[in-house]
């Protein structure tokens, strides 16, 4: 049985705010693969391209046949709990503050046997479990073995939510509410139980379509944000930014053009301007501040999203100064990252491909819609992941890429 | 089947020395080798410069290994082993060393298990001690290999009916030993109740299933029965030996070492069978390792180990001598030197030269070594059997 998470108490401003303190953070290069296939929100193990046998824990060479090709392969991760323990001391910081910790051993049915956090939902030893991949607050990949079938308040688990960033009861910030994805994110974030969300709004003298419902939803409320405006951004951050447990940054300026199609730099400069400059005045203004409460009790700051696109990791060419605004904003929320790693706090890039909106009018389907991108944001949160590929489209041009990604710039160059 | 090991002939074992642990040091584990060896010397009334062979265990010297201690002791030597192998370490080194000597390689080997511990150094430890540790363990909080013996001690519960009273009674015996035995780190007696309810670690783990880490050191003497007859030096024999390492590497979850594998040869090659065995040094880093260890060491039948353990008493004075100085358990666990506690006992045991309280008449005694917990499982499994001078094949 997982207690539903209680509704978080009003903060004594009196107490000290934690200082945040991570799991064991140091791996192996090897087992840096289940990292990598864990902030995709994938369970992957090494496979021995020889023989076939599953090995744990990452190695560099096959238990069984000494083959040293290990390609890291997607588990089903069914298995069994063998045996249990809860832990009642640890020499670990992070873990002194958290215990008791339950924890399982776990004979999976592919082969070998895995130490993982256990879910409490998951029944007494013997019993069936499903094992998966999470990124823990180091950011590192780890393993929870969670029960068989969904159980009451599974998100809920005390452990659990040390691994991931639901918006249950945590505040919210949307960078952007004049789009479409904007309003579909306000609702998603509400519909999840978000306790409070600000939505910016960079031009408040403006009525622009929609706005006005999404201030009438309980819990939300407007606030001007212009992200080419240092000084707001500054102003704003020092209102809400000790506040905010999630930003997440969809503004974007969006345009289609090449080199060749246009003269001048006035837009390209207005797509880097909120893209890659607006990234960079919001995490200058509000990443300290959320750093500092990254250990604030149950709703502490946990997560920073932002909407990039497919397009950064391979140039459009159709698109080509929008998806160089994306890669400057790719690279540079990999420094946000690093930065917000010591912390705990999980930076998620998110890389549609085209959404279906007025800037992708020319483009085939299929086009991914601003709910089933909110949606996407909302279940990265909840599972905890670093990278997102929302829509068919994305998908397949991130299989693309990373199979080869000469093929994909010369693919996207004959589409443009 | 496999040729068997030929006997060690004239090589025997002598001089066991244990420099008193303490629970914490400044010193390094430097400080504590070299107190080993100078004991050996006194002890055996030897020069520095008749040591010829020296092997070295320790997990605290980095970054120094065995050759640099020869120059920090200014000994030559011509043989040198170093053996970092925990639990395993002691068995393993008076192994290597009776066939050194016995081969003629070495004359005089010193053996010497020894660690220091600083206030903070098992938690400094844990990141370097394995990679599949650092990987796959040390990530999950438990620090050390407390979660790996709290899933095992319960796997063993649920599967072989052993009750905590059970593990209980091996800790409380195990103490009786100790309070005669000056060196042991817990000096008052320790009742049913006091264990039962004592803080959970991991469970079902409590305080008193768990080691105490502390500093210090023991060593021994290899060397020709001749050499030790000259200098006067009660000896033990060491009628056989065993190690293994990384058996049944198929076992979803460890309720078996590699004993089982080689317990056959090992008293086969003794000429002897359990029964004649009169007191065991299990390694007790956890009591379930020491039942697990006599059931594969052939005192009782796989999962029979609880029920006898009901059975016997385990006092120096009762039925079942067991770990008679008190094991680590009691008398503390000083890194590497674990692995020759039991060793450096039970040569006190068969030469007379006890601390402890003597097992009357003892003839032959088992020391059992047990370690390395690089992932889920300790990989080393060790074994000897000793008899006092004139006893055996
Ligand atoms: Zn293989």
């Amino acid at each position: 049985m997982i207690p539903p998470l209680p509704r978080p108490k009003r903060k004594n401003p009196v107490l000290r705010t934690r200082a945040p303190l991570l799991p064991p953070g140091p791996r192996s290069r090897a087992a840096l693969g289940l990292t990598a296939a864990a902030a995709l929100g994938r369970f992957e193990l090494q496979e021995c391209a020889a023989c076939g046998a599953v090995q744990y824990p990452p190695r560099e060479a096959c238990h069984r046949c000494l083959g040293v090709e290990l390609p890291w392969r997607r588990q089903s991760g069914e298995g069994e709990l063998i045996a249990e323990t809860t832990i009642h001391h640890s020499h670990d910081t992070f873990f002194r503050e958290r215990l008791p910790w339950r924890l399982g051993m776990v004979r999976l049915d592919a082969g070998p046997t895995v130490v993982a956090h256990l879910h409490g939902g998951c029944g007494t030893a013997p019993a069936r479990v499903l094992v998966g991949a999470r990124l823990d607050k180091a950011g590192q990949g780890v393993l929870v073995a969670f029960p068989p079938e969904e159980v009451p308040n599974m998100a809920d688990d005390r452990q659990l939510r040390e691994m991931t960033c639901d918006p249950k009861y945590r505040k919210v910030l949307i960078t952007d509410g004049k789009t479409a994805v904007g309003q579909a994110l306000v609702r998603a974030v509400c519909a999840a139980g978000a306790e409070l969300v600000w939505v910016g709004h960079a031009e408040p003298w403006k009525k622009l379509p929609g706005l006005e419902q999404i201030d009438a939803m309980p819990g939300v409320s407007l606030v001007p944000l212009d992200l080419t405006d240092s000084r707001a951004v500054r102003e704003i951050a020092g209102e809400i930014g000790g506040k905010v447990d999630i930003l997440i940054n969809n503004a974007e300026v969006h345009r289609t053009q090449g080199i060749a199609s246009r003269s001048g730099i006035e837009v390209a400069r207005a797509e880097m301007d909120v893209n890659y400059f607006g990234l960079l005045r919001l995490a200058q203004e509000f990443a300290p501040a959320m750093r500092a409460r990254a250990a604030d009790g149950q709703s502490s700051a946990t997560a920073w999203v932002n909407l990039l696109s497919v397009f950064a990791l391979s140039s459009f060419p159709g698109q080509g100064t929008y998806s160089a605004s994306k890669a400057a904003a790719l690279s540079l929320s990999q420094t946000l990252r690093a930065e917000m790693r010591p912390a705990g706090i999980r930076v998620i890039d998110v890389f549609p491909g085209p959404l279906d909106d007025e800037w992708n009018q020319t483009l085939p389907p299929p086009k991914v819609s601003p709910e089933a991108l909110a949606r996407a944001i909302v279940a990265a949160l909840r599972d905890g992941v670093e990278d997102v590929y929302p829509g068919e489209v994305a998908a397949e041009w991130f299989a693309r890429w990373r199979e080869n990604p000469k093929a994909l710039e010369r693919e996207l160059a004959s589409q443009s | 089947m496999t040729r068997a090991a030929a006997d060690y002939g004239d090589v025997v074992v002598a001089a066991p020395v244990t420099v008193p642990y303490v629970r914490h040091s400044i010193r390094s584990a430097h400080h504590f080798v070299a107190r080993a060896l100078a004991g050996l010397l006194r002890r055996a009334g030897l020069a520095k410069s008749e040591i010829d062979g020296l092997s070295l265990a320790s997990f605290t010297l980095a970054p120094d290994t065995a050759i640099g201690l020869t120059q920090h002791l200014g000994i030559t030597t011509r043989w040198l082993d170093f053996l970092p192998l925990g639990g395993a370490s002691g068995v393993v080194a008076l192994r290597r060393a009776l066939r050194a000597v016995q081969s003629g390689d070495a004359e005089v080997v010193a053996c010497i298990g020894a660690d220091t511990n600083h206030v903070d150094s098992f938690r400094q430890s844990l990141g370097s001690f394995s990679v599949f540790a650092r990987d796959a363990v040390f990530p999950y909080g438990s620090g050390g290999p407390n979660a790996s013996f709290a899933f095992l001690t319960s796997h063993y519960m649920q599967s072989f009916g052993a009750r905590r009273e059970d593990f209980a009674k091996l800790c409380v015996a195990q103490r009786q030993n100790a309070l005669h035995y000056p060196h042991a780190m817990f000096k008052k007696p320790l009742s049913l109740e006091e264990y039962l309810n004592a803080r959970p670690i991991a469970e079902p783990l409590r305080l008193f299933d768990c080691v105490m880490p502390c500093a210090g050191a023991e060593g021994f003497l290899v060397m020709s029965r001749g050499r030790a007859e000259a200098l006067g030096l009660p000896y033990a024999r060491v009628l056989s030996t065993m190690e293994r390492h990384n058996a049944f590497a198929e076992d979803p979850i460890q309720l078996r070492g590699g004993w089982s594998l080689d317990r056959d040869r090992l008293y086969g090659s003794a000429g002897i069978a359990p029964e004649d065995v009169d007191l065991v040094q299990t390694y007790d880093d956890y009591p379930v390792m020491s039942m697990i260890q006599l059931e594969d060491l052939g005192f009782c039948a796989k999962g029979e180990a609880p029920e006898f353990v009901r059975r016997h008493s385990f006092t120096t004075d009762g039925s079942f001598p067991l770990n008679t100085c008190g094991g680590q358990l009691s008398a503390g666990q000083a890194g590497c030197a674990a692995g020759f506690l039991g060793l450096v006992e039970s040569i006190r045991q068969l030469t007379d030269g006890n601390l402890a309280r003597p097992v009357e008449g003892a003839r032959f005694a088992l020391a059992v070594g047990f370690g390395m917990i690089t992932y889920d499982r300790g990989l080393c499994s060790a074994a000897a059997i000793l008899a006092r001078a004139g006893d055996g094949a």
